[in-house]
């Protein structure tokens, strides 16, 4: 496997200027001679297919949900990064770069970067046209909140709905090119498959979840939009849906997945309450811009938050950490969560929760203030828990929210299999071993309306492409592999359900490979991973058929990625001997138990190349250069 | 908490459905209501049966991928509430609830408690949108919008698309629905070039799919999970009515 990033060359803030230029263009009445396929339609795969379908491409468009709107970028609250400046407080361009850089831990590569702070300021421009509300100020001009990790405030918002808006944007948009007739949508279809004909992403296997129908799909080329894999945890912030199966299926094909461990566990959910939990609840980062987070200082301290006076709490954050308080990136906060919990200092029924407190700020800014940035979280906290925060302090504990590794890509967002584009949360460019808040639906929105558009040109204009025969050989022998696996699911009758299976796993994850992770125990993790599998061959049980509407079929098939994925995990964490962002090796730690890293041997990203079912995978390393920003401890003392 | 569900089952589109009875002894009040139909779906696998087809994904009432009619009310007794946000702490030990799935002609039921509603995309797509390219967006600070304007086009975009109006409604109209996204667009300054096409072309296609029209029940607006105010449906008709003025000239 080769790993030619195509940095292009030239300073920093010229790069992409300078490639822009460089790229090969399509002539206008040439690209709708070309056929994209797009997987996934939240804000990434949404806004990349109705790009290029403006810019004249055929654009096929696949998502198993029944609406494109229902993308799993909705969900996301708290806000959208941008280097406007609006607040004349000392932003700019490579600022923004310099502060996911460094909230990444040096992981991530400088070029991208750059890039998607640069474009930061055209999503803004680009949503706000298309009448996106984000908030605004009596004069009419738009507001701007502050995040984790970030000393500016640059986060444009809606609410605590900010995934929301930008994704019913991106949603019209693509509505207007199905108006248009530039893209054929295709709902309640799972992309099952890839399809590679010499060497090349030539087309896709989807199963109709409402038919059954298997049938495979061509183009010139294929964008995987299909999000991040933290449902490997089983309980995680992530939509029921989420999966790995599409860059799974890639993976097996060839692509490159890299940096597997760089999982993100965001500090502020709401704790599980039971057995009969099927996903956490995010409470959006953005309440500990007036939130305060606190645990008791004595152990085991039962009485409600609002009963446990001043002098008995430990605001330990804005002790441990005076410049950033409770502004400090998510690892930080989560891990700091954790050790207070492990302590005994949590609080709520099951001792795994720290407070987060408003009383300060409803005292300062008035209870209305404070409706208006949070109201909408506050309900659904009361809603969840049947406590009002507006009264009693919140309880929050970390949880799986985001996936920095997945599938490699170079510059132009290609993987290592040509023709195969992969954007979003799916790849693993931007936010190198931690993201800091509020960059996701920049990035997402970064690759698929600038820069996804223009690379693929780029991929068309310079490849000759040799028509793919629906019959063709590969596309018959991955279609009958699909039916053929899908049939074996479908015969599972042991006695397990396959969600028993899928959450062992998440707790075994979560236990051996989630906040913290030691060599001791990834290997024991390694060792019982293999057995889960054939666990859930021999004894997962499945109803139904594989004709209509079977949720525990689309379901098993999920899992059984999620199995193999969890072992690449558990193996790429063991493989990287130091600790950095969300990757915490207990065996590397400073004295005051923050992160250390080992520059001189782990500065590269990790890429892992299928081998074979039954084969070790093989680790390549990309070497990251660092020539803009200085590699130091991150510190937010 | 003892519960006993009454579930619409239908095996697809043009099979009769029936109420099938289940019975619950171990409810827990924090579990939300699709956390018990997982469950009882988890029991009904086990056993060899088929499981209760649902909608749903992100549980956080945001998706607007699930809504039944839960004893005859859209998304539950719990005002503002989505199925999934709603918790069983709402309900009494000893229960019995009636689920049944969305029902219009608009909204075809595929299988038990699961509908098509790509009828909405189609609205959408008929001009539910401010046409911009990539690319040729002015500073997004050059054109101010007033607080009040952009507070209230949010109100309106804070739909979820979920059909709970649809379903609620007597006539099962989908104005609130439309109304909503064409407030949304309307009221901002960006939404002005097509404001007139965009709310006749909506209008005739929610017409065309089948949806009825808006006696002024207000049911749509006590079923909407975020509590849209039926003042856009006003706000639809006078828009729509001076549209057609403008059209006849």
């Amino acid at each position: 496997m080769k790993l030619d990033a195509r940095i292009p060359a030239g300073p920093l803030a010229q790069k992409w200027a300078r490639h822009q230029f460089e790229m090969k263009l399509v002539n206008p009445a040439n690209k709708r001679k070309h056929r994209v396929i797009v997987v996934g339609t939240g804000l990434a795969g949404g806004s990349a297919a109705a790009t290029l379908a403006e810019l004249g491409y055929e654009v096929e468009s696949f998502f198993f949900h029944d609406s494109p709107r229902r993308a799993h970028s909705i969900a996301a609250q708290g806000g959208i990064n941008a280097a406007k400046d609006y607040q004349n407080d000392g932003d700019s361009v490579f600022r923004l770069f310099h502060d996911t850089i460094k909230g990444g831990d040096f992981r991530a590569r400088e070029a991208n970067v750059y890039r998607l702070a640069e474009v930061s300021l055209n999503i803004i421009d680009q949503a706000v046209a298309q009448g996106v509300p984000f908030a605004r100020e009596y004069g009419g001009h738009l507001a701007n909140r502050s995040f984790g990790g970030a000393q500016v405030s640059r986060t444009f918002y809606a609410r605590g709905q900010t995934g929301q808006q930008l994704l019913l944007g991106v949603y019209q948009a693509l509505e207007r090119q199905v108006r248009a007739g530039k893209v054929r949508t295709h709902q309640r279809h799972e992309m099952l498959d890839l399809i590679v004909v010499d060497g090349r992403a030539r087309g896709i296997v989807t199963r109709n979840l409402v038919s059954g129908e298997v049938r495979s799909w061509l183009a010139d080329a294929v964008v995987l939009a299909t999000g991040g894999y933290s449902n490997v945890f089983y309980l995680s912030t992530n939509a029921m849906k989420c999966n790995a199966t599409a860059i799974w299926r890639a993976y097996r094909r060839g692509a490159g997945f890299a940096n597997p461990c760089f999982t993100q566990i965001h500090p502020t959910a709401i704790p599980e309450s039971g057995e009969h939990q099927s996903k956490l609840t995010l409470m959006s980062e953005s309440l500990r811009n007036d939130g305060r987070i606190w645990v008791p200082k004595t152990k085991g301290d039962g009485r409600p938050g609002n009963q446990i006076p001043e002098q008995e709490r430990d605001y330990y954050l804005e002790r441990m950490y005076p410049a950033f308080g409770n502004l400090v990136p998510r690892d930080l906060a989560s891990r700091r969560a954790k050790d207070m919990c492990d302590a005994g200092h949590g609080v709520g029924r099951t001792g795994r929760g720290v407070f987060l407190d408003f009383s300060g700020a409803i005292e300062r800014l008035g209870r209305e203030a404070v409706e208006e940035r949070y109201g909408n979280l506050f309900e659904m906290y009361e809603r969840i828990t049947g406590e009002n925060p507006y009264r009693v302090p919140m309880r929050i504990y970390p949880a799986p929210h985001y996936t920095m590794g997945g599938l490699w890509v170079d510059y132009n967002l290609m993987s290592t299999l040509p023709g195969l584009h992969v954007i979003g949360e799916a790849n693993f460019s931007d936010h190198g071993a931690n993201r800091l808040g509020a960059s996701a639906l920049m990035q997402g929105l970064a690759d698929g309306y600038f820069v996804l558009p223009l690379t693929i040109g780029d991929y068309v204009a310079r490849t000759r492409l040799a028509p793919v025969a629906d019959d063709h050989p590969e596309v018959r022998a991955v279609e009958t592999g699909v039916r053929e696996r899908l049939t074996r699911l479908a015969s599972l009758n042991g006695s397990r359900t396959v969600d028993s299976i899928h959450r062992e796993l998440g707790r075994l994850l979560w236990d051996k490979c989630g906040m913290s992770r030691s060599a001791d125990g990834l290997r024991e993790a390694l060792e019982r991973l293999p057995e889960l599998e054939r666990e859930f061959w021999e004894n997962g049980k499945v109803v139904g058929s594989g004709t209509g509407i079977n949720e525990p079929l689309e379901r098993a098939g999920r899992v059984a990625d999620f199995l193999e994925l969890g072992e690449l995990m558990c193996r790429d964490a063991l493989a990287r001997e130091e600790s950095c962002g969300a990757h915490f090796r207990e065996e590397h730690q400073t004295p005051e138990g923050e992160a250390k890293r080992d520059d001189r041997r782990y500065t590269h990203v990790s890429v892992w190349e299928f081998e074979g079912p039954d084969t070790e995978p093989v680790e390549h390393r990309e070497p990251l250069e660092f020539e803009d920003v200085s590699l130091s401890q991150r510190s937010y003392k | 908490m003892r519960i006993t569900l009454h579930v619409w089952r239908q095996a697809g589109p043009d099979a009769p459905g029936a109420f099938e009875r289940y019975d619950h002894d171990d409810v827990s009040p924090d579990m939300s209501f699709l956390e018990l139909l997982d469950v009882l779906n988890e029991g009904l696998i086990e056993a060899g049966r088929d499981p209760i087809a649902f909608d749903h994904d992100c549980r956080e009432g945001i998706c607007g991928s699930c809504g039944v009619m839960i004893d005859g009310e859209a998304h539950g007794p719990h005002r503002g509430t989505a199925t999934c946000q709603l918790h069983m702490r709402s309900f009494e030990d000893g229960d019995e609830i009636w689920v049944e799935p969305w029902r219009a002609r608009a909204f075809p039921v595929m299988k038990d408690l699961v509908v098509d509603r790509t009828a909405f995309d189609r609205i959408i797509e008929a001009g539910g949108y401010i046409s911009v390219r990539t690319g040729s967006a002015p500073e997004a600070n050059a054109t101010p919008v007033p607080k009040p304007d952009a507070d209230r086009a949010l109100e309106a975009a804070t739909c979820i698309g979920c059909g709970a109006c649809v379903a609620a409604c007597p006539n099962a109209s989908a104005m609130l629905f439309t109304a909503a996204k064409v407030a949304h667009l309307n009221l901002l300054p960006q939404g002005q070039p097509e404001r007139w096409s965009r709310v006749l072309d909506m209008v005739e296609r929610m017409d065309a799919e089948g949806f009825g029209n808006c006696t002024n029940h207000g049911a749509c607006e006590i079923a909407c999970p975020k509590e849209i105010s039926i003042d856009f449906i006003a706000w639809l008709n006078r828009d729509y009515l001076r549209a057609r003025r403008r059209r006849s000239g």
